[in-house]
Parts: C-alpha cells; sequence; structure tokens
C-alpha cells in the first residue's frame, strides 16, 4: 500500500526482454511459476497488473492463478518500494528488546506506516518476520546497510545518512 | 599443498556478517600482506560459532584464542602482537576465556560451551563451508560411500529408526519411520525434500547449518534417497537467506564436480540429482502439503492429511520431507551408529536439539545441547542469565505455535513430550528469554498477531477466529476488555484450537493459553484495574512525578516533545495527562529518576 498507488507503470523494453528470457530458462521446469514471478519481482522490483499478465501470458498459465500466488506470499508486493527499502526486524527476539518502539519512531519520523512508502519514493518501511541475526536484537536494514543493537532515539541519525541523496 | 603455521577462523555467518566481519577480514588480510605473513597465516571464513551476541568473532589456532567484537582497526594489534611476537592480545579475548593463572581458558571450559554437545552444528566454526575438501576431511560423504556400498535401504532405514531421531522441524514424528513409509509406496518416481523455510521469528539453526555446513545436508538427502528410492531432491529455502542459497549453491556445484550427486554416485549405480526452491515467504508451508504445493508453484495452502505426503506428495508422488537440521544428524548417526546416538537424550526423545537462544538473556546465539537438559541450564548457565539485573518472566519455545514456560517448569528436563505437558511444544527450537519488561497480554497479542496475517485462509476457525482472538487481546491492551472477555478468550483458544484444519491454526491460541495459565493476574490487572504491570501497553499508562524526587531542573519540560510538562526552576514539575503522548523521553533523560511510569 504505497502511497503513491497510483503511479503510472514505467516498465522498459529492455526489462520486458528480461522477463522474457527468464520466462524461457524456466519453462520446461517443474513448477516454474514461483521461480519465474521471484524474476520478475527482481526485474520490476513489485509485481502490478501489467507484469502479471506477461508472466500469465508467458507462463500460459491463468492471471487468476498469477494474481493468487503473488498475493499469497509477502515477498511479493503489488506496490512499488522506495529508493531506500528500510526493513524492521519483527521476530521475537527483536520485539522483545523494543523492535515495536522502534518501528513507531520510523513511522513517526518518515510520517508513513508499515508496508508503506514516502509519496517522493525515496523511503519505504517494511516490518520483516525475522533476519535470522538476532545476537544483533533489534536490527533493521535499509537496502544492503545493516544497523544492530539501535534505540529508538537513532532513527533520525540512520535516516540523515540516507536523506542527502 | 600450503602448510600454514596458524590459522585464523573468522566467522561469516549472518549475525557476524551484519556486525561487519568482510570489513575485519580485509582488514586483517591486508595487514597480513603488509607483515609478510600471508603465506604462514590462512584466513579460513567458516559458519556460525554460536555466539552471535559477541560478532564478529575470530579464533586464532593453534592457540584457540578466541576474540570478540572485533574491529577493523584491532587487526594490526592482533597481527603485530598475536602472530608477529606470539603474545595474545588479552584486551580482545571474550572475557569468560581470561583466566587470571593461565592467561586463557579454553573454549570449552566456559560456561557457554561447557554444557553444549554439537551434532548438527559439528561442523559449525570448524571449516569453510565453500571448499569441499573440508568437509571430506572431516569425514564428509563417508556416511553416504558407506549406505551406497556396503548397505541396503532397508539397512539404512534400519539404523535410523534405532536411533530414535525425530524430526527437528517441531511436531517430532520419528524420521526412520517417515522414511520406511515412503520406501514402501509404491511409485515410478520418489522425492527427497528439505524444509529450510524457518519460519518461527526467533529461530535460526537452519540457516545456520546450510550456512556453515551444507554439505552435511546435500549428503544426508542423498542417504535418504537411497534409502526410499528416490533421484531427485528439492532443498526448500527462505529467499531472506542469501547467504545460505549462496554457499548451498556452492556446495551442490562441487558436489556435482566431485560426482558426489549425479549419476552413477560411487560406482553404485545410484542416480541423485538436487535442486534450490526459494520460498516466498509464507509460515504456513511449514506444513508439509503446503511447502510441497509451494515447490509446485501454487499458492501454499496446507489440506487435510491423509493421504501423507509419503504416500502422496510432490507432484502426486511418494515424498520425504524433513527438516534440516534432522538431516544434519544424518551422517554422524550413519558413520557412529545407532547406539551412540540413542545413548544422548531422555527416553523417548534421543539426541541433541539446537536452540536459537534470543530476546532478554546475556549470550544470544545458537546452543546445541543434549535433550532432558532443563531449562534453568540453558538459560542461566549458557545463556548467562537475564542481563542489566532485570528479574527473569518466562522462556517461549515452538515460536508463534508454543507456549511460555514460567520458573516453575525450569526443573523440567526438555524433550518433545515435557515441553507440551507443561504447555509448550518444542518447535523448530526458537527460544526466547522474557524479563519483568515484557507484558504477557502483549506478547500473547503479537503472536497472534503473526498468526492472523499468516493464516492462509482456507479455514474459516483459523482466518476469522484468529482475527477474533486478536480482537480481545487489543480491547484487553487497550483499557477496554472487560471481565467477560477472558471466559470468551478461553473459549475461543479451545473451539480454534479443536476445529482448524492445519497445525498452524491447531497451534495458534498456544501462546494465549500459556500466557493465560501461568500469568492470569497480569491478565486481570489490564481487565479489573485497567493497568499493565509491565509498563508496556501505552493506553494503560501514566507517566507521573515523584514529587521528592524531582528538584526542578526543567529539562524534562525541555524535551517534551507535545510540551505538556509544566514547572519553574527549582519548582516540582507536573505532566498533563490528557495531553501526555506516553512517549516516555522524560523519564529517559531524568537525571534523578523523578519521574515513573505506572
Amino acid at each position: 500500500m504505497c502511497k503513491a498507488a497510483a503511479i503510472p507503470f514505467t516498465g522498459t523494453k529492455e526489462q520486458e526482454q528480461e522477463l522474457y528470457e527468464a520466462i524461457a530458462r524456466h519453462k520446461e521446469q517443474k513448477g516454474a511459476l514461483m521461480p519465474v514471478i521471484q524474476e520478475a519481482q527482481r526485474i520490476y522490483g513489485y509485481m502490478p497488473e501489467e507484469v502479471q499478465r506477461m508472466v500469465s501470458e508467458g507462463m500460459g498459465v491463468s492471471l487468476s492463478e498469477v494474481y493468487g500466488v503473488v498475493t499469497f506470499y509477502s515477498q511479493f508486493s503489488l506496490t512499488p518500494k522506495g529508493k531506500y527499502k528500510i526493513v524492521i526486524c519483527m521476530g521475537t527476539a527483536c520485539y522483545v528488546i523494543g523492535a515495536g518502539q522502534i518501528m513507531e519512531r520510523f513511522e513517526k519520523e518518515l510520517g508513513i506506516k508499515d508496508g508503506e512508502c514516502t509519496e517522493d519514493m525515496k523511503f519505504s518501511l517494511d516490518g520483516a518476520r525475522c533476519v535470522g541475526a538476532c545476537g544483533l536484537a533489534p536490527v533493521i536494514s535499509v537496502n544492503e546497510d545493516v544497523y544492530g543493537k539501535i534505540i529508538a532515539d537513532k532513527v533520525p541519525e540512520i535516516l540523515k545518512n540516507y536523506k542527502d541523496n | 599443498m600450503n602448510l600454514y603455521r596458524s590459522h585464523v577462523l573468522l566467522c561469516a555467518g549472518t549475525g557476524c556478517v551484519a556486525s561487519g566481519c568482510h570489513a575485519v577480514s580485509d582488514a586483517f588480510e591486508a595487514e597480513l600482506k603488509e607483515v609478510g605473513l600471508e603465506k604462514e597465516v590462512k584466513v579460513v571464513h567458516t559458519g556460525c560459532f554460536g555466539l552471535c551476541a559477541l560478532g564478529p568473532i575470530m579464533i586464532i589456532y593453534p592457540e584457540g584464542s578466541f576474540y570478540a567484537q572485533v574491529k577493523a582497526e584491532d587487526c594490526k594489534e592482533i597481527v603485530d602482537e598475536h602472530l608477529l611476537k606470539g603474545r595474545i592480545v588479552t584486551r580482545l579475548l571474550y572475557h569468560e576465556t581470561v583466566c587470571e593463572e593461565e592467561g586463557m581458558k579454553s573454549l570449552s571450559e566456559t560456561g557457554f560451551y561447557k554444557k553444549q554437545t554439537r551434532v548438527a552444528l559439528r561442523n559449525c566454526g570448524v571449516i569453510d563451508p565453500e571448499v569441499i575438501d573440508e568437509y571430506i576431511g572431516f569425514d564428509g560423504y563417508l556416511a553416504l560411500g558407506k549406505a551406497l556400498t556396503e548397505m541396503t535401504p532397508q539397512e539404512v532405514i534400519d539404523i535410523v529408526k534405532a536411533s530414535g531421531l525425530r524430526g527437528r522441524g517441531g511436531a517430532g514424528f520419528p524420521t526412520g519411520l517417515k522414511w520406511e513409509f515412503a520406501a514402501k509406496a509404491e511409485g515410478d518416481q520418489k522425492y527427497v525434500c528439505a524444509n529450510a523455510d524457518e519460519g518461527d521469528p526467533g529461530a535460526f539453526m537452519d540457516r545456520s547449518i546450510l550456512e556453515g555446513d551444507p554439505h552435511a545436508v546435500i549428503e544426508a538427502m542423498s542417504i535418504a534417497a537411497y534409502a526410499i528410492g528416490a533421484n531427485q531432491g528439492y532443498v526448500y529455502v527462505r529467499a531472506e537467506y542469501p547467504i545460505a542459497v549462496h554457499r548451498l549453491q556452492i556446495a551442490i556445484d562441487q558436489a556435482k564436480e566431485y560426482g558426489l550427486l549425479g549419476k552413477n554416485i560411487f560406482d553404485s549405480g545410484f542416480d541423485f540429482d538436487l535442486e534450490i526452491r526459494l520460498g516466498a515467504g509464507a509460515f504456513v508451508c511449514g506444513e508439509e502439503p503446503a511447502l510441497l504445493l509451494s515447490i509446485e508453484g501454487h499458492r501454499g495452502e496446507p489440506r487435510s492429511r491423509p493421504p501423507f505426503p509419503a504416500v502422496k506428495g510432490l507432484f502426486g508422488k511418494p515424498t520425504v520431507l524433513n527438516n534440516v537440521e534432522t538431516f544434519a544428524n544424518i551422517p554422524q548417526i550413519m558413520l557412529k551408529g545407532a547406539d551412540w546416538f540413542s545413548s544422548m537424550g531422555t527416553e523417548k526423545s534421543k539426541g541433541t536439539k539446537v536452540f536459537a537462544l534470543g530476546g532478554n538473556v546475556t549470550n544470544v546465539g545458537l546452543v546445541e545441547v543434549p535433550m532432558g537438559i532443563t531449562m534453568r541450564e540453558i538459560v542461566e548457565e549458557i545463556g548467562g542469565g537475564v542481563p542489566n539485573g532485570k528479574k527473569f518472566k518466562a522462556a517461549q519455545t515452538g515460536g508463534p505455535s508454543g507456549g511460555c514456560i514460567p520458573n516453575v517448569h525450569f526443573d523440567v528436563p526438555i524433550d518433545y513430550e515435557n515441553l507440551a505437558a507443561v504447555g509448550s511444544m518444542m518447535g523448530s527450537g526458537g527460544l526466547i528469554v522474557m524479563d519483568e519488561d515484557n507484558c504477557m497480554v502483549d506478547m500473547a497479542k503479537f503472536f497472534l498477531d503473526f498468526t492472523v496475517e499468516e493464516s492462509c485462509g482456507k479455514c474459516s476457525p483459523c482466518r476469522i477466529g484468529t482475527k477474533r482472538l486478536s480482537e480481545i487481546l487489543e480491547k484487553i491492551t487497550s483499557g477496554h476488555g472487560k471481565p467477560e472477555d477472558l471466559d470468551k478468550m478461553e473459549m475461543l483458544c479451545t473451539h480454534i484450537s479443536k476445529s482448524s484444519l492445519c497445525a498452524l491454526g491447531q497451534t495458534a491460541s498456544n501462546p494465549v493459553i500459556s500466557m493465560y495459565k501461568y500469568f492470569k493476574d497480569e491478565y486481570k490487572a489490564h481487565v479489573y484495574e485497567k493497568k499493565c504491570p509491565a509498563g508496556i501497553c501505552k493506553d494503560l499508562l501514566q507517566y507521573v512525578v515523584v514529587p521528592e524526587k524531582c528538584i526542578g531542573c526543567t529539562l524534562c519540560a525541555k524535551v517534551c516533545p507535545v510540551h505538556c510538562i509544566s514547572g519553574k526552576v527549582k519548582e516540582i514539575h507536573v505532566i498533563d495527562q490528557k495531553e501526555c503522548i506516553k512517549c516516555g523521553v522524560c523519564m529517559e533523560k531524568c537525571k534523578f529518576d523523578a519521574i515513573i511510569k505506572k
């Protein structure tokens, strides 16, 4: 549920080409639909209706089946994510040491809720199941950068690293 | 082959990668080059040592010195002092290994490692998982060779049965029996699958095994395939585990190159091939039929059993599906025998179990202990107890499907039956320690919100029931709970667990039932007194100034984001409860402990 939900689809020819190559690579494999959707999500960053249609036609399965799989798994998103994807681990180990407060602080600082992204498409905020780095609890990541053992007061400082570029 | 005088083992598991071990590694190698030691000292990137709270971790052999929380800037000192001059850098040693008389204690004598027995984790933190030769050097693929060249499939099944190994994914079904069912099932094609979709938030042993010892899983799956007559396998692993996926792929490629996967393995006529399938985030895929449907590329919805997957599983064919940790035990059982394995543990639960110890405990990390150990030994001796002088409250095992274990049951020997008897379950092995600052109504709500989101929606008791249950808990934590809500909550729990289709629904109410059972007073305080004794549920909290302690320094009024604290210099301050947003900044900043929450 991105705040900018109505943003138009901006897929390129190159992306389309890449997707069709991925479909060709997997098509003969047993149970290929999931790997293909995973590739599609990697190429486009999310799974809008246009991409679902391409997968449906390329794989020869109904659009409803593609939509069913896309909406079943939490990895797939119908809306785009921000340039900086903030992921807050909400696993039990992080939760008992205050991940809830950290999420609240991010929501306050960014003015968006869990699962949304800012209007300028810069930041998106998502709670994750468990990243398995329980020794660093509470832990968050911004794209590839991991921040461990953080407290809510550090949130503005972390955001600052990404605000200027 | 180069002979090295020192080996530097650097943990490269997810925990240590997140704490920056790559930067340490780069700095270390640069230092080695600087002093010209790169041909004498070998740096090995291993899997998880277990003590994740102290990462990045480095162990230097032959001395066995365990350096904790190493930073890139420490590398020069370690290289100069330890490797060049032979002086151990005491200030960086894990404090438990520092010992007055002898200078350094061995790791196996520290509280964290003393009571551990490593079977499934034996190679984690020991070998380089990206080099198949290191695995082979530690008896790797010997068990597969033995099975293929000296044993019949039935003999393999008999050993696994006799060992008493039970499924480590949670339910504890006897592994040998599962293999036997699949072996006896009719089918032109059979499959072996590994469940590495570790969904329990706070459990990470399967990931650590795949990262630290991927060949053990490949070898075990090949053995299972030989036993049941399969020639194709799948490892279903969480996409959120990129390092594990990467190392597993390397391991599969190396095994193929060595002829340990593929056609005619060990010249026995046995073929086996293995593929990785990525999960996409669905807790319900821990349920066998759901996981198999997901590998087939569908929505991972469970179905009623029978038929069991051993008879009708993946693509409708007989399938064995085991958890990663279960598999990691197999090669050792084949080599050391069923008697060795069954000599560990309790009457009905044999061997060891890996727990992911987390939450409010000093030594967060992975521990592998013999079944039958008590919770007290794990939390207090291995875990080092609750930090910051807080009081222990309960430990949660089994994640969102399990329950909590309070102090009174702390001396119960841990096995499948005993954990179930006290209202929890073994589960995959997450073990989260909660202290006095954790509210048990809030925790129950946390787990339930998880299940609500992860319920696949196929059956109504789970889909609607968990939602209603979560609403009741929301009512209680927000101060609107009525006494009859507690009865309703109990009744709903019973209905959901009795009528749900799969284990997700059947166990969804476990956290609520057990937390209510052991911490009834806390629930009642929320409902009758509108108070949260742990001070977590915001709607029930008040921040107040203790007049006797306030000296009127005005700091609280300055930091309050909504300006709801009033008072002049050297006068007692007052918090306007109507305006207060309960952010707690005032209490955090007060230097005189003059603000409390109640």
